[in-house]
């Protein structure tokens, strides 16, 4: 049975249709399963070979994956939500309402889309102390740890913004304490505040504002930069592994046999 | 010329059944290969699948969760009624509990700013990469520095009457003044672990329980005008 199904699969993986859309090939040599990865334009930020130990849930707990999974569910049941909801005052409140007892699944894709959100902010900041204790940091990867903090940034921003859409009294509040903050900020203070809210105060210009930038703005960018921080990944020689370190490498390398080892020219 | 030291390269004996690919890269070029015989998978499925079955447990999890929970959602926003307290979303309620005790300039402005440059800037320092036990060197003269450091930040604290953060400041200094009467022979795993923890380890870790705990009483503690409460006395 399980035969048969593979032998389908492999059918249609050579279908003209097929291949003119996935590059790969079929069969499943190392070579196919290389191509797999090398000619697929979202699967090529990532290596086509990973080390084992890296799989192994110790290594990394699977944050960063995790924090990846709360993003896509975000983005999907965000895109559902936005059928429905129109950033103006009052009519926000009344859309949101609709959705919690009107709209049909509204309730439980609300729900799904607010303890994902609450659930990528822990898992970024987990991932980030993971990565830290790990000393995953160190070079070639300190820029991707940049990047990384980027993406804690643009993650909070995504959330402190998604925080005032349903534009209750929860969410009008938090966001004026939070706002008032930028006040503080020496000289610019109150321009900074202004231009944050589209006036002095918590009103429908700093609604549509804080729409765009967390259904457009925010979510793109984030996706740049998530791209980005996969790439570095496969570029900074894959995850890090204290064993596979050049310095480690170094103190206990033993002589290659001859012809395997060239010097590198310059 | 580049040091040879730069590469290390080996074939493993089956490299006829599982090839390698053996790239010599100089320091200039970007790629950052390394080859090294360890046993590696192809990405192609085998990691995709398990980060596939990580993301549909995450899933199912949330899906659990929104089915047994509701999101809240309060009356319509009224700019005339200031509910009390009025409080941020939870991860920024550690700001808002130092927001209590320190001008919105110190905790609003300054505070953030100076974290977020401590995180970029960690792998920048070469104390982080080498990432020595903080006391195994030069013992005396850092101890007298942690004294005068951990002493002046503690009377500040008090000053400002922020036993909050005084707390778990003082465990933190608890910890480190014992990994500096440890060393990595210490016959207790705990003290030779602790001995060998660099600075931005302390740090970190110091960071992480301040964050814990100053979330958790702005989240469960702080009642109308942020007086404390008890969580299970409403
Ligand atoms: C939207 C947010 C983020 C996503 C989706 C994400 C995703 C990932 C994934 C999937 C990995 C692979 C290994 C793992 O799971 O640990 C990874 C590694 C890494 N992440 Fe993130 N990450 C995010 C935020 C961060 C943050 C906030 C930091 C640190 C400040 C960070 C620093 C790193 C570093 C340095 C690595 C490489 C670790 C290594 O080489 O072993 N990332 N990230």
């Amino acid at each position: 049975m399980a035969k048969t199904i593979e032998n389908y699969f492999d059918q249609m993986r050579g279908t003209r249709v097929w291949r003119s859309v996935f590059r790969g090939g079929t069969g499943s040599s190392t070579l196919r399963r290389s191509l797999a990865i090398q000619q697929n334009v979202f699967l090529h930020l990532f290596s086509t070979k990973v080390r084992r130990r890296m799989l192994s849930f110790s290594a990394t707990w699977y944050l960063g994956t995790l924090t990846l999974g709360t993003f896509l569910i975000l983005v999907s049941t965000g895109i559902f939500l936005m059928l429905y909801y129109h950033p103006s005052v009052p009519q926000a409140y009344a859309d949101t309402k609709d959705l919690q007892f009107v709209v049909s699944s509204g309730l439980f894709l609300r729900n799904l889309h607010r303890w994902s959100a609450h659930a990528m902010v822990f898992l970024v900041f987990a991932h980030m102390f993971k990565v830290f204790y790990r000393g995953a940091y160190r070079p070639p990867r300190e820029f991707n740890w940049v990047i990384g903090v980027i993406l804690l940034l643009i993650t909070l921003l995504l959330s402190y913004t998604g925080y005032l859409l349903p534009w209750d009294q929860l969410a009008y509040w938090a966001i004026t304490v939070g706002s008032n903050i930028a006040k503080a900020v020496p000289v610019l203070g109150n321009n900074v505040h202004f231009l944050m809210l589209g006036g002095n105060l918590v009103n429908a210009n700093a609604l549509l504002r804080f729409y765009v930038l967390h259904c457009m703005i925010l979510p793109l960018t984030a996706i740049v930069f998530i791209a980005i921080h996969f790439w570095r990944i496969r570029k900074d020689g894959g995850l890090y592994s204290h064993q596979s370190e050049p310095k480690t490498l170094a103190a206990k390398a033993v002589p290659a046999p001859a012809g395997a080892v060239a010097k590198g020219a310059q | 010329m580049s040091d040879p030291k730069d590469f290390v390269a080996g074939m493993g004996s089956d490299f006829r059944k599982n090839p390698v690919r053996v790239a010599f890269v100089t320091r200039r070029t970007s790629a950052q290969v390394k080859v090294t015989d360890e046993d590696q998978v192809q990405t192609f499925p085998e990691v995709l699948f398990r980060a596939l079955v990580a993301i549909e447990l995450l899933t199912i999890g949330l899906v659990l969760i929104s089915l047994a929970f509701n999101a809240p959602l309060e009356g319509l926003a009224d700019p005339s009624h200031t509910p009390n307290p009025a409080k941020a979303p939870w991860y920024f309620l550690g700001l808002q509990e130092m927001l209590h005790y320190f001008p919105p300039v110190v905790a609003g402005v300054l505070v953030p700013t100076l974290v977020v440059i401590a995180l970029v800037v960690i792998p920048y320092f070469n104390i982080n990469i080498e990432a020595e036990g903080l006391f195994l060197k030069d013992r005396k003269r850092r101890l007298r520095v942690f004294y005068v450091v951990v002493g002046l930040f503690c009377l500040f604290l008090l000053y400002f009457d922020v036993y909050v953060a005084l707390v778990p400041t003082l465990i933190v200094a608890g910890f480190m003044l014992l990994a500096a009467q440890s060393s990595p022979g210490s016959s207790s795993a705990f003290r030779s672990y602790l001995a060998s923890k660099p600075l931005s380890y302390w740090i970190m870790t110091w960071f992480l329980f301040e964050l814990v705990v100053l979330t958790a009483i702005g989240t469960f503690f702080r009642g109308p005008g942020w007086s404390w409460v008890l969580p299970w006395r409403s």
